[in-house]
């Protein structure tokens, strides 16, 4: 069958990928795309308790946050969300290319994702490693960030009661983009699980609904992303 | 102390009358309800037991007429009862002016009170009868909630924070205190007893126990220990602002906002005077936080309270200040 | 009512032909069948059984508590005791209400009442019950090993600092535990949505679906945000970071904020189905159409939106500022309304009904009646004047245990017997139904009414020694949870017992209408042979007859 052309008629004749309990393609599709708006929905109130928590301590303690967020490195910060922003993109440009059947594009743009993906969680690797190194071992733990006993507020600059908020800011920096982390640790396997599916040739235009469900949370993730930069990263004085 | 059994507590505030008040008339209206309910409920089940196959019920799908009715009604009850419980807790968290406060410092598993004029106690607080009492209450560890049957007064006590409560005792006795949040295992055992007293009495007990320093004037040599009036000196407004006739005034600050000096502002000045720097002022004020305890900040904060201008000085207990202080309230959070 | 056969959607896929005597229950009995099922009603069969597993446990700890306050200085040392309770609020919330009636009857009887084959993602719905299974056993693991004695508040910074048990391994149980809720949550949600017969529109659907469809917009919301905070309570204990801890300028009334954001609307979840339960025996056992379908439809809707903007009530004697605390207390009473519309409108049902008192209506009675006195109380808690004084005190323990198990488990009780017959193709004997629905009745009334008593008089809870003067009133209550306990284990032996021996039931035994009554007792495995055409209202009982 040529990847490019649309086979005919399928709804007369029981495609390969509809489960028994739906009634045709169309509703498993509509099903599993409003199942994965649901997941999203959910997934957004699970990173909102974090949202608020920073939400309220970030008004408390603002010369904490500025301190905290004036430490980490903008540029990294920034190369890192161009590069997830362009792993959105190639996720997108799969999503389209098993709209149209291109199977070698669905399958490329894939991995272009996940090496993306990869690199995002590799320069995360270094920025926690140089914030939790300086915590590991008994010598003195001068540039430790990590909270808990050997955090030194010092590090960046802070004193007094500024001292134990910072603390608080780099709980949320590690807890939301940890979270975030561990969305994309999650992501990628699926991702290949998927791009191996398209490999096999078992997607067509007219049913490729998991690269569809994967590119929204994909994006997902992307834009969790783009709320946690300036809000970690980007923090001034004022 | 134990009446043994009965239906309804003791009365001894005037706290315990209002709200008794808006109880008794909650639980009328809902008794009503309830028992209209029930009797429609049993009725109906009764008249209309199927009594063959071949009943033919009546096909009745709604009455908007009713719907409204037993919306609006029960809305309208609901609305009273709101009213009516908002204006009590509205007066439940405004001390009266001329409130003698009582400081209580909760910990795992005991309540450790000191008097006004300096008095210490431990799950104990003697009070006289008819003066109101303001309770400013903080604990040292996990969150505790004092808790007064007979006076229907409860406030949690929480640390890191100044919480305020307050009654006006109306009945001689003494009265069950109660720890009402879980703290541990003791919390069953964290409790104590009010004893009312008449006035006299209670001048008489306070004399007769040792005399202890006054909180204020304990306050007073932590000021002056800790070198405060280096930068807070009474005459000049150089480096930090003048902290004479500060409590219960409103403070402008840098950010533009306007806060009122109470009880847990002045604390939070000193131990995280970042927060709110003054306007017109550098956000140069050390912290003091883990250098001074829990007692010794009431104690700083009772000195600050009694800083007033010579020309309105008045007797300790009652001062303007004392006075603004209760129209500012506790910090709402 | 008349559902017509219809021709055959042209694009459903052809099936077998069912062997008549082939149901769900027949069609493979070994181990893995059962532990690899994606069948809804086989699902909802696993949690049946699970949830009665932990239903028990969690009465055991119950009986630990209630025997404890016999005597105002206890029998159990207070640790023992803080443990009992905290591991009864833990199992009997987390890992019996919150599945309850949703995981076992709404798995079981929602792609039957609305015409499909099965939910919508059936492998997640397996998924949702090895999660349940997972998180519940590392609960009790907790619970058992060492002990948890938080409270199930878990409220900080006694949890995050100064608790010496397992909280760690219990919050992250729990914390797998609230994934299944949520899988199960979005699950009917899409089921709901996209899987409806023909002609099956939203105001035909049975309001038992209404409820579950709101319980699930609940379960999907609200139930991360509870996963989130019980994981900052897990990582504050192991990495110290400090966001409840005053002493690093954390702040411990957030933790409540964001505790009773999910643990209020958590309540709904667990009231929204019985209530739909109500719905459904009220009209099969009156013979008549619901009073007021719409407005119990949308009280549904309106409880479970409500029901998000009223958490802080649990908190109004924390110190938070008068003015917020007014909003949450307004938002309280306007709550109440959309339950007491239900309430009427169930009543009203009843009016020129033709009512049959078997087991499942004498259930009914028992839920109004005393789902009443659970409602009602509330509005001495959202009171701020009342609530000060009872806060805290056994006022709200006997409150909410008047909803939980007055309504919710009465609702529960209600519709384990109704559908009995179609879940298991067989009856069960009516007269030991009503026996111990009234043993149960009595029983719980005599545990938790005194309980009012107790709270007005200013016992507080969670104490394991009290003053003598209470001690009445605690003997009276613990009497009746004796009696309680009793009433239980009738149901569990004579339905179990029926199961094995019970009289075969027949496709419709009530005579009731619903297009679950429409397929053979038990159901076959693809529910329907051709989904059904639907083209009357729902209930329609008056046109019953002319067939």
């Amino acid at each position: 069958m040529s990847e490019l052309a649309a086979p005919p008629a399928e709804r007369a004749v029981h495609h390969p990928a509809l489960q028994h309990h739906f009634v045709d393609l169309q509703q498993q599709k509509e099903a599993a795309s409003l199942g994965m708006w649901v997941f999203i929905a959910q997934e957004m109130l699970f990173f909102g308790g974090l949202f608020a928590a920073y939400a309220i301590y970030r008004h408390a303690y603002p010369e904490a946050f500025a301190l905290g967020s004036h430490h980490l490195n903008r540029v990294i910060g920034t190369a890192n969300t161009l590069v997830l922003i362009g792993s959105s993109l190639t996720m997108a440009m799969a999503v389209y290319s098993a709209a149209i059947g291109w199977r070698r594009g669905t399958v490329g743009f894939m991995l272009a994702t996940v090496l993306l993906g990869g690199v995002f969680l590799g320069v995360k690797y270094f920025e926690y490693s140089e914030k939790i190194a300086p915590c590991l071992g008994d010598q003195v733990h001068t540039g430790c960030l990590l909270p808990g006993a050997n955090f030194d507020p010092a590090t960046v600059h802070a004193e007094g009661a500024s001292a134990g908020q910072v603390q608080i800011f780099f709980s949320l920096y590690f807890g939301m983009t940890g979270l975030h982390a561990l969305h994309m640790i999650v992501g990628i396997p699926i991702i290949l699980t998927i791009a191996a599916m398209a490999w096999r040739g078992r997607f067509t235009p007219e049913y490729h609904t998991p690269v569809e469900l994967v590119g929204l949370y994909w994006h997902f993730v992307d834009i969790i992303w783009i709320f946690l930069f300036p809000l970690l990263y980007l923090v001034t004085g004022h | 102390m134990n009446p043994g059994f009965t239906f309804t507590p003791e009365r001894a505030a005037t706290s315990a009358g209002e709200v008794d008040a808006v109880f008794y008339f909650i639980l009328v209206v809902t008794g009503l309800f309830a028992l209209g309910v029930w009797v429609a409920l049993i009725y109906f089940a009764v008249r209309y037991r199927r009594r063959s196959e071949h009943d033919r019920p009546r096909e009745i799908e709604g009455s908007l007429l009713l719907e409204l009715a037993w919306t609006l009604i029960p809305l309208g009850l609901m609305m009273t009862m709101f009213v009516w419980g908002a204006k009590v807790y509205f007066h439940l968290n405004r001390p009266p002016d001329d409130a003698m406060t009582v400081t209580v410092v909760a910990k795992r598993w005991m309540w450790k009170l000191q008097h006004p004029t300096g008095q210490r106690e431990i799950n104990e607080l003697h009070v006289p009868l008819g003066r109101a009492v303001r309770l400013v209450m903080t604990s040292e560890d996990a969150i505790h909630s004092f808790f007064v049957p007979a006076f229907r007064i409860k406030k949690d006590v929480v640390p890191g924070r100044y919480n305020v409560a307050w009654f006006r005792a109306t009945k001689l006795g003494t009265y069950h205190l109660f720890c009402a949040e879980y703290c541990g295992t003791e919390h069953a055992r964290m409790g104590g007893r009010i004893v009312v007293m008449e006035p006299g009495a209670y001048q008489a007990w306070l004399a007769a126990g040792p005399q202890p320093e006054s909180p204020i004037a304990a306050g007073e040599k932590l000021f002056a220990e800790l070198n405060c009036v280096t930068c807070h000196r009474p005459d000049s407004a150089v480096r930090g602002p003048v902290l004479t006739g500060v409590f219960g005034h409103p403070v402008r600050l840098a950010s533009g906002e306007t806060v009122i000096a109470d009880d847990a502002y002045l604390r939070e000045s000193i131990v995280n005077p970042a927060a709110k720097i003054v306007a017109g002022y550098q956000p140069v004020m050390p912290t003091f936080q883990g250098q001074v305890s829990e007692e010794q900040l009431i104690a700083l904060v009772a000195y600050l309270r009694s800083l007033v201008a010579p020309a309105q000085a008045v007797p300790a207990t009652v001062t303007s200040a004392g006075r603004a202080a209760a129209r500012g309230g506790e910090a709402g959070r | 009512m008349s559902t017509e056969v219809a021709t055959p959607v042209e694009s459903l896929p052809p099936l077998p032909p069912a062997h008549p005597a082939e149901s769900y229950l027949s069609r493979g009995w070994d181990l893995r069948s059962w532990l690899l099922t994606k069948d809804h009603k086989r699902i909802g069969i696993l949690y049946l059984v699970s949830i009665t597993l932990f239903f028990a446990i969690g009465s055991f700890y119950a009986a630990v508590v209630r025997w404890n306050l016999l005597v105002p200085n206890g029998q159990i040392s207070a640790d023992a005791y803080n443990k009992s309770f905290t591991a009864h609020g833990v199992v009997m919330v987390f890992l019996f209400l919150i599945p309850s009636i949703p995981a076992t009857l709404g798995n079981f009887l929602i792609p039957l009442m609305i015409g499909a084959r099965d939910l919508a993602f059936p492998r997640i719905n397996l998924l949702s019950w090895y999660l349940f299974i997972v998180g519940g056993g590392l609960t009790l693991y907790a619970l058992f090993t060492g002990g948890l004695d938080t409270g199930w508040t878990f409220y900080t910074p006694y949890s995050t600092v100064f608790a010496q048990s397992n909280v760690e391994v219990a919050a992250i149980g729990i914390f797998i535990a609230g994934f299944s809720s949520i899988l199960t949550g979005l699950n009917f949600i899409v089921t709901i949505h996209k899987m409806r017969a023909p002609g099956m529109t939203w105001f035909r659907l049975p309001l038992f679906v209404w409820a579950h469809y709101a319980t699930a917009i609940i379960q999907v919301l609200g139930t991360p945000v509870v996963a989130i905070t019980i994981l900052l309570v897990a990582l504050e204990r192991i990495f110290h970071f400090g966001f409840f801890d005053p002493n690093r300028g954390g702040d411990p009334i957030l933790f409540q904020h964001l505790f009773w954001f999910y643990s209020h609307p958590a309540v709904y979840i667990m009231i929204l189905p019985s209530m739909g339960v109500i719905s459904e025996l009220v009209c099969a056992f009156s013979r008549k159409r619901i009073f007021g379908y719409s407005f119990i439809a949308m009280s549904s809707l309106a409880i479970a939106a409500i029901g998000f903007l009223v958490w802080a009530h649990h908190m109004f004697v924390t110190g938070m500022a008068v003015y917020s605390a007014m909003v949450f207390s307004l938002l309280t009473y306007l709550v109440a309304v959309p339950s007491a519309i239900k309430t009427f409108n169930w009543t009203a049902t009843l009016y020129k009904g033709s009512v049959q008192w078997d087991t499942p209506m004498i259930y009914v009675f028992c839920f109004i009646g005393l789902f009443l006195i659970g409602g009602l109380t509330g509005l001495f808690l959202g009171n701020l004047g009342t609530d000060v004084h009872l806060t805290d005190t056994y006022f709200v323990v006997a409150h909410f245990h008047y909803i939980m198990v007055g309504g919710a488990i009465m609702g529960y009780l209600g519709g384990l017997h109704f559908w009995w017959p179609k879940i298991t193709g067989r009856k069960y004997v009516e007269s030991w139904g009503k026996v111990s629905s009234l043993l149960i009745f009595v029983g719980f009334n005599l545990t938790f009414f005194p309980q009012f008593l107790l709270g007005y008089l200013g016992m507080p809870r969670r104490y394991h020694v009290y003053p003598d003067e209470f001690q009445v009133l605690n003997v009276l209550s613990s009497a009746g949870a004796t009696i309680l306990g009793f009433g239980y284990l009738f149901p569990f032996s004579y339905l179990f017992h029926s199961f094995f021996r019970g009289e075969p039931a027949g496709p419709n035994p009530w005579g009731a209408i619903g297009l679950e009554w429409t397929t053979p007792s038990p159901p076959p495995t693809q529910n329907f042979e051709e989904i059904p055409v639907v083209t009357t209202e729902p209930y329609d009982y008056p046109n019953m007859g002319e067939e």
